[in-house]
């Protein structure tokens, strides 16, 4: 029996995370709740064979953190670029920055390149495995090496305490 | 009383997210290569996005009584993938090695060879 239940549910986070997207999605009834259960149970069984293992979570609660941080500092950074893009006395000086990356793994990676897409005046616009530094286009920045050192003291740290790698 | 003070933070959201969308469209115009036209959209996709939505799901919450996690869901799906289209975009542009603007500071070996644009 336990043995069947561990082949069933094979990725149990995936599982419940499609669960509570179906729930949501559609009313409360019971055809629903089968449906969800059905879905929940067939998805991650048919990705398992191009799964490939992430870190773990280490420190859940710094994550919260770290996307109150996020928020914020997205937040912060439309205000500048709103700056940059109506007043003519704040133009835009844009740089392209080589940021060397501390960590390995690739979620970890994805994550702190989607946050740094993701809130506006940074970009990043390409990943290098084999000297494992991003190319980062910035919009308007006065001097890299401090933009450097703001994505690892904010974002990069976290996640790697978050992630333990 | 209630009401009315409900009713002016959904507006103030909904003007903040229009003006927010307004700005990206902007941007997308007065900057001058095409590296700092792609932070344009991503203001619009943020905080334009983001703002109209809150406004949506406190407006329903408050007239219908329903909190509708739909909303939410989608935000956090646009917030997962346009990230990864600005990188494809900002990837390919530099290897089909658009200009730059001629003030811009470092050169990656990928776009250094050619002509900067004025």
């Amino acid at each position: 029996m336990k043995r069947f239940i561990k082949w069933l549910i094979t990725h149990p986070f995936i599982s419940s995370l499609v669960f509570v997207m179906w729930m949501l999605m559609n009313t409360l009834s019971v055809g629903n709740t089968i449906m969800a259960l059905i879905v929940a149970l067939l998805i991650p069984k048919l990705i398992d064979g191009f799964w490939v293992p992430q870190p773990q979570l280490h420190k859940p609660w710094k994550l919260v953190m770290f996307l109150i941080h996020v928020i914020y500092d997205i937040v912060e950074s439309n205000i500048k670029v709103a700056k940059n893009t109506w007043l003519p006395k704040h133009a835009p000086r844009p740089a392209f920055i080589f940021y060397p990356l501390a960590m390995q793994e690739s979620f970890p990676i994805t994550l702190l390149t989607s946050t740094l897409s993701l809130s506006p005046g940074t970009l990043s616009a390409h990943l290098r495995p084999h000297d494992n530094t991003l190319l980062i286009h910035a919009l308007d920045v006065e001097d890299p090496d401090q933009l450097v050192n703001f994505i690892y003291e904010r974002y990069e740290r976290p996640l790697k305490e978050i992630f333990g790698c | 009383m209630w009401q009315l003070i409900i009713e002016s933070v959904i507006a103030l959201l909904l003007v903040i997210g229009g003006l927010a969308a307004l700005t990206g469209a902007v941007g997308m115009l007065r900057f001058n290569d095409f590296y700092m036209r792609m932070h344009g959209p991503a203001m619009s996709s943020t905080v334009g996005i983001g703002a109209v939505i809150l406004a949506s799901i406190g407006f329903f919450w408050f007239h219908t009584g329903t909190f509708s996690a739909q909303e939410l869901i989608l935000m956090v799906l646009l917030m997962v993938t346009t990230p990864i289209s600005a990188h494809l975009l900002t990837m390919s542009a530099m290897h089909m090695k658009l200009p730059r603007q001629s003030n811009t500071q470092g050169g990656p070996f990928e776009i250094n060879e050619q002509i900067d644009q004025d």
